[in-house]
């Protein structure tokens, strides 16, 4: 485990009288995964949506290997290496899989209209092969052509998982990766999640429900409650924390 | 069987031999239609040729984009009063067509602003403020649009003796061409899919390393380029310009050319430029009558095949290339 990737601090997000987040403090070593717990409306989501751009926080600070990402629109973010998939899969419905994944590339690809004009295709067939990587790796071959709208769900979920592996980020963000999945389908994104810190060497920030799938690939959890920090450590402690039982199950 | 073997012949355009064939066959055709087809229909083919490029333009916009513009005739008039003012002044036809286009494409960028902004029906008013706009500028400057007297461009000259008709048909058919190439190469590389991207789901194009605003800029200056060229070509087929070819019902007929065509396709576009030219052509006497087919057309391609005349074309090919099965 090497040094601090990503540094939230303080990080307070204010919708009108309505805190989303008061205060967040969070840091994710180098090839470390981190999960982030909490029930709805705790503002796991929101926490996201700081890191990656969509939203400006009101106060703190959000640094990546040392650099400030505030203030940087979601596409600038993803330049310095950030990339997510999203709760409710925003694919883009009407493309092929390829093409979903091609555009994942799209930061990478030398850009010049007049080439693409006069169908120079040099750079589609350079990326092309970074997307079989991951098509393989994702065993996406049968669905390669087809679109991603008439697609199950499973293989949706799985090619947004792609589709932000094709940016190569050094950081991932997985919104609830195995939410309406099938106990088989929960057990082979878990299995990818752990294959990709070794073979991408990205660090996983991910958010879930499913405390038995998330506490079986993090090393570290952190629990949101209502916007605020309630506890941080191994999966194993924080799941005795009173705290959480009380945010989870109520009062007895 | 169909084997491809390296990504790059996978990128080919038509790449089963059958339809490549076929369809080299269908533009050498074409491009004799001056040695085989009446005399009639050189004028009317030569139409076609050029409102597809601002259909084309169009569908690039409104199909790929997803970005909605009711101001089309502002761009065509732009392109056209440019062109005409170009040729007058003894500038050669290809440099004013270039500078037509760039003309138009540098008020497409401008118009794109309010799109980083405003969607879907809001935009639309916006653009169709701007259509309005350029039209009464035109219509009451009179050194921009020559006055009561309108501009008269000078005609084009055909070389070794050709007939002027059978040359104008040649060099549109030549321009469509070229346009409508550079289109389907467009959508098939990164920035057609960042267009497509971009209509289909903003927030996560964005997240995927999208500049939102650039490829919403680009897609209006790219569409509004096409436009200014239509326009361009427009005006020289008149031969004459006023103001009047501009106005709202100009914008309409684009519009209607890229729903019955079909969205977010280019051959549709096409075929929506051959609707909105052949169509009024077969009324004759009672061409009151086009704007309440028009109306019905859009309505019929919106219940019936909302892929217009482009998902017609595509279920015909799926038939013969399933034959005899079904």
């Amino acid at each position: 485990m090497g040094e601090s990737l990503l540094e939230v601090r303080d990080l307070t997000l204010k919708f009108g009288g309505i805190t989303a987040l008061g205060g967040v403090d969070l840091s994710i070593a180098e090839g470390e995964t981190l999960a982030v717990i909490g029930p709805n409306g705790s503002g796991k989501t929101s926490l996201f949506n700081c890191v990656t751009g969509l939203y400006r926080p009101t106060s703190g600070s959000i640094a990546l290997g040392g650099e400030s990402l505030l203030g940087l629109s979601p596409d600038r973010v993803t330049a310095r290496g950030v990339a997510r998939t999203f709760q409710n899969l925003r694919l883009f419905l009407h493309m092929t899989v390829l093409d979903n994944l091609m555009l994942g590339r799209h930061l990478h690809f030398k850009k010049n209209i007049l080439a693409a004009a006069a169908r120079m295709r040099g750079e589609e067939i350079r990326h092309r092969a970074k997307v079989e990587e991951i098509i393989e790796f994702l065993d996406l071959e049968a669905w390669r052509d087809s679109r991603v709208g008439g697609c199950a769900y499973g293989v949706q979920k799985r090619v947004e998982m792609g589709r932000a592996l094709c940016t190569e980020p050094r950081l991932l963000l997985l919104d609830e990766p195995v939410s309406g999945l099938t106990a088989e389908e929960k057990e082979e994104v878990s299995y990818w999640i752990h294959e990709i810190r070794g073979r991408f060497h990205v660090t996983v920030l991910l958010v879930e429900h499913d405390l038995r799938v998330a506490s079986r690939l993090c090393e570290r959890m952190v629990v949101l409650d209502r916007g605020l920090m309630l506890a941080e450590g191994a999966p194993a402690e924080v799941q005795r924390h009173p705290g959480v039982i009380r945010a989870y199950l109520g009062d007895q | 069987m169909d084997l491809v073997e390296t990504y790059r012949e996978e990128l080919r355009f038509a790449r089963k031999p059958l339809g490549r064939t076929l369809l080299i066959l269908l533009l050498v055709a074409l491009a004799l239609l001056p040695w085989w087809g009446p005399r009639a229909w050189l004028s009317r083919a030569s139409m076609i040729w050029l409102l597809a490029v601002g259909v084309i333009g169009q569908n690039l916009l409104i199909g790929y984009s997803g970005l909605i513009s009711f101001g089309q005739a502002g761009f065509l008039a732009i392109g056209a009063y440019a062109f005409g003012h170009l040729r007058i002044l003894g500038v050669p036809f290809s440099l004013s067509l270039a500078a037509a286009g760039a003309a138009a494409g540098l008020a497409g960028w401008l118009v794109g602003f309010p799109s980083l902004r405003l969607k879907g029906p809001y935009l639309a008013i916006a653009t169709l403020g701007f259509g309005t706009a350029t039209y009464q500028i035109f219509a009451n400057v009179e050194w921009l649009s020559g006055g009561r007297a309108g501009l008269s461009i000078p005609a084009l000259q055909p070389p070794f003796g050709m007939s002027r008709d059978v040359w104008v048909y040649l060099v549109y058919y030549g321009i469509f061409l070229v346009f409508t190439a550079a289109g389907y190469n467009l959508i098939s590389s990164y920035v057609g899919r960042a267009f497509v991207a971009v209509r289909d789901s903003d927030i996560a194009a964005e997240s995927m390393g999208v500049n939102l605003s650039r490829y919403k800029l680009l897609a209006f200056a790219v569409s509004s380029f096409y436009t200014g060229v239509s326009g361009a070509l427009m005006a020289q087929y008149l031969g004459h310009l006023e103001p009047q070819a501009f106005n709202i019902s100009e914008s309409m007929n684009f519009f209607v050319a890229v729903i019955v065509g079909g969205l977010a396709s280019i051959e549709g576009s096409v075929f929506g430029a051959a609707f909105v030219v052949l169509v009024p052509a077969l009324f004759g006497s009672l061409r009151w009558a086009v704007p309440v087919l028009f109306g019905a057309a859009i309505l019929g391609v919106l219940i019936f095949e909302p892929l217009g005349l482009s998902g017609m074309w595509l279920k015909t090919r799926l038939y013969f290339r399933l034959w005899p099965f079904r």
